[in-house]
């Protein structure tokens, strides 16, 4: 028996040290997975993540969201329509061509026209009027009004190669399609790693949906090469499959472990990184107060009570926000006090988190005329963020303690988005992240007033309305200075947040886990690089 | 035998496309694809451009007809997230799931019918009465649980196996296969013995059972009064005649195990059909989950077909040309 077991062990190590991880492999285990390897198919985190490594962007960003230069080595504004990028003269593509303005066009022209794209990137585009190229490494980009925050936005716009694609030999931007555009590749195209080309310091070996996608390096990547020769990325998309790949030893470092394996993990010589996102959890409270309107799921008067300031107040110091944080997240997130983290663009330092209070929260309450409470239910989807509704039933339970008796309506993503959009709720716990890494866009969706016309308050779900906020941002948005136009956006918030336009919850924390002798700089954005994992010895 | 054979092919044909409406209908129910897939804060005009794009600003019956039209053409649409056209993607991974399927039923067969003849001729012996309680754990445990319990002890206690995923593979035909590696089949063996557990224990307790009752018939002690082997009369004439029930449950669970891996998929991160299904419900991905329906509908319509088949070779008294309904 003895021997049995020993051959079987020997046998399958053998097998396994075959298989095992060389010096330069890096596996990786994704909690998502990229459905395309089109950098302009889906505007969704694993895509964005997957091109980050094969393509290149104009600009592109740190851990915490600071610009860096990207394939444009420097960029200012020459007036406040204007934008000059000077492009980097060593880039290339993977296939030796030289990145000329030419590519630069032809990317911004296609992301409004990809074939079947689920989620459209022409966010990035639609402020962009024309695109010149006075030389051979400067692009100009007029756009129709001013648009302060375009190079953040322009670190999700991947730069693919004209040629490799078919581009268009004289092709002219023009917003509602352009000149001599060209073909316009499918976007299955860049699943086959014989035409994907790009200018990232990985190339695509292999694209195989379900199943794995290997990266191989770059070795002529005109900026810093990274260390893995290959990367492998597997999706793993079970929490605890991904552990037990991880302890087992299939891949080397995973995304998003789940926090009840935080302590297993450390003890058997296992790293955790963390990185405070951007992404807020939020409620949004029905602020209709027309009289002909009734407010969906309130019971038990007649108008809708959120309209008025004091119960949305009160609302807000009922909700013990730390020992939500504590106790149903597990320490990944941070009590949330406005719409986005220090220090990024437009947020205020220290900016004071509501206090749990709920005697001071009854009083309130009474204030304003509701002492015997009201009813209310609180929809949540389920299946879209981390433990989103086991955090809404505690939320319900808070408010009830206040006399606010609270029902919780869990729904999957699908049904939850849908209704919500039609305002079917009068009070909705969702999430938030952030493409910019700025205030702008935030305060934008989630605050002004809704204006389809204008697009703006596309996120705004609760018929909130104040026109001191709206003025803010619209100046805020025509400021091209970046310190007044930070400090705009900071009052912007503080108006909006002191008239508890909604209730800031908690921001999301990432988490990634990482075998010894690994460390990663963890991405505030979420995304998973393999360009930031970094080996502690040589080995 | 002909007229038969068209007879079922039309049922299953009248199977595939009633599942296809029912499921192209209950997906529209559930919720609009857009809501899920665009940016949280898309504006109206990016919505009706991504609707557009997947051909959702239609009206549901014009979007019906279009899906009815091109299905007639063989065309079952692309993929919302994967922009591929659904049936290559399903049959990509089906390759995977079919080796873990096979692999799976053969191990069950291989345990099952040895142990439940063993347990149906001596069932009082010690040994039977184990197997009998251990079938009992087999089909009452939980698929994922096992699946858990077996990464939990060969993979991260022992490091003898991979905990997930599916192993190197070569080309066969251009049908990618890792039966043939050793390290597919590390990655095969831990998912394969989770699913056969319970089809196992199933197996197990029907051959007893049938055992048991075929012993005691007329023709059993009239061949042991004969003076037959009784090796002979086990797999002759016991055997044989005990196949006709096990085989329509291997069948059937032959079907299911094709159609709904999912449990043990998503536990093994193995890239198989089941796990397709998953993603793309939980994408709201329609032209996906309609195909995916149909085309295991058909599974079922063809396996059912093989079985009877099968029955005929096995009981010379079943013919088919009279077999109705």
């Amino acid at each position: 028996m003895n021997f049995f077991k020993k051959t079987l062990l020997a046998l399958m190590t053998a097998g396994a040290t075959v298989g095992a991880s060389h010096a330069q492999e890096l596996r990786i285990g994704l909690s998502a997975e990229p459905t395309s390897a089109d950098p302009q198919f889906f505007d969704s985190a694993p895509n964005s993540a997957l091109a980050a490594h094969l393509f290149g962007s104009l600009v592109s960003a740190d851990e915490n969201r600071k610009l860096l230069p990207g394939l444009a080595r420097s960029w200012k504004m020459l007036d406040d329509t204007t934008w000059e990028f000077k492009l980097q003269p060593k880039a290339t593509f993977t296939s030796g061509e030289k990145l000329t303005p030419r590519d630069v066009v032809y990317s911004f022209c296609r992301i409004p026209f990809v074939q079947g794209s689920p989620g459209t990137f022409s966010d990035l585009v639609k402020t962009i009027a024309s695109i010149d190229a006075p030389d051979d490494e400067t692009v100009v980009i007029k756009t129709d009004k001013p648009d302060p925050i375009l190079p953040n936005r322009l670190i999700s716009a991947f730069i693919i190669n004209a040629d490799a694609f078919g581009g268009g030999k004289n092709i002219k931007f023009k917003k509602d399609g352009c000149e001599d555009f060209g073909d316009n590749p499918n976007p299955s195209d860049f699943n086959n790693p014989a035409k994907s080309v790009g200018a990232g310091p990985y190339k695509l070996a292999e694209f195989t949906p379900g199943s794995q996608i290997v990266l191989e390096r770059n070795d002529n990547y005109w900026g810093e090469v990274p260390h893995w020769k290959r990367v492998i990325m597997k999706p793993l998309t079970n929490a605890g499959a991904r552990v037990a790949g991880l302890i087992a030893g299939d891949v080397d470092m995973i995304e998003a472990p789940s926090v009840q394996d935080f302590e297993r993990l450390t003890n058997s010589g296992f790293s955790v990184a963390r990185a405070l996102t951007p992404r807020l959890l939020y409620i949004q409270l029905d602020q209709n107060n027309d009289p002909a309107w009734k407010s969906p799921t309130v019971k038990g008067v007649d108008n809708t009570p959120m309209s008025d300031r004091r119960v949305r107040q009160a609302m807000s110091m009922a909700i013990n926000r730390q020992a939500i944080t504590d106790k149903i997240m597990g320490g990944l997130a941070a009590p949330a006090g406005e719409l986005l983290p220090y220090p990024m663009f437009g947020s205020t330092k220290d900016f004071p988190v509501t206090e749990y209070d709920p005697e001071g929260a009854k009083k309130l309450l009474a204030e304003a005329g509701y002492s015997d409470g009201f009813q209310i239910t609180l929809a949540t989807p389920n299946d879209r963020y981390i433990n989103a509704d086991k955090v809404a039933q505690a939320v319900a339970q808070m408010w009830t303690r206040i006399g606010i008796k609270t029902d919780v309506d869990a729904m999957t993503a699908g049904t939850f988005f849908g209704r919500r959009n039609k305002f079917e709720f009068s009070a909705f716990l969702a999430g938030y992240g952030s493409t910019t890494g700025e205030m702008s866009e935030k305060i934008d969706a989630l605050v002004l007033t809704r204006n389809p016309d204008k697009e703006t308050g596309t996120l705004n779900l609760s018929h909130y309305s104040n026109p001191a906020v709206d003025e803010l941002v619209t100046q805020a948005k025509q400021t091209v200075e970046d310190k007044n136009r930070e400090q705009l956006l900071q009052q912007a918030a503080k108006t909006a947040m002191d008239d508890v336009a909604l209730l800031p919850v908690y921001f999301e924390v990432r988490p990634w886990a990482l075998r010894k002798g690994l460390t990663y700089s963890a991405r505030s954005d979420e995304q998973t690089r393999a360009m930031s994992v970094k080996p502690d010895t040589a080995n | 035998m002909l007229v038969y054979i068209i007879r079922r092919l039309g049922q299953g044909a009248l199977v595939v496309s009633v599942m296809a409406s029912v499921v192209f209908l209950a997906m529209y129910a559930v919720g609009n694809p857009v809501d899920v897939l665009a940016p949280p804060d898309a504006s109206d005009a990016e919505k009706l451009l991504i609707a557009r794009e997947l051909g959702l600003d239609k009206p549901l019956w014009d979007q019906f007809f279009v899906f009815i039209g091109n299905a007639l053409h063989g065309d079952l649409g692309k993929s919302f997230v994967y922009n591929e056209p659904t049936l290559q993607l399903i049959l990509q991974r089906l390759p995977a799931t079919l080796e873990l399927a096979v692999t799976a039923l053969t191990l069950a067969i291989a345990i099952g019918i040895p142990l439940g003849l063993y347990a149906g001729l001596k069932s009082e012996s010690w040994f039977s009465r184990i197997v009998m309680s251990g079938s009992i754990l087999g089909f009452s445990l939980p698929n994922f649980w096992i699946g858990m319990m077996l990464i939990l002890l060969f993979s991260v206690q022992l490091k003898w196996l991979p905990a997930g995923g599916r192993g190197e593979t070569v080309n066969i035909l251009g049908v990618p296969l890792s039966f043939l590696t050793w390290d597919g089949l590390r990655h095969l063996l831990l998912p394969a013995l989770t699913m056969s557990i319970y089809k196992a224990a199933l197996i197990v307790r029907l051959v007893r059972a049938a055992t048991r009752e075929t012993v005691m018939q007329e023709y059993v002690r009239f061949a042991r009064a004969k003076g037959l082997s009784r090796q002979r009369i086990v797999l002759v004439h016991i055997l044989k005649n005990i196949m006709l029930p096990v085989v329509t449950v291997i069948g059937l669970e032959f079907g299911a195990i094709l159609a709904f891996a999912v449990v043990t998929e998503s536990v093994f991160a193995y890239p198989g059909m089941g796990k397709l299904l998953i993603d793309s419900i939980n994408h709201l991905d329609r032209p996906v989950v309609v195909a995916y329906l149909m085309f295991t509908a058909f599974l079922f319509v063809i396996i059912n077909f093989v079985v009877d088949l099968i029955y005929a070779v096995i009981d010379p008294r079943v013919s088919l040309v009279e077999a109705k309904g």
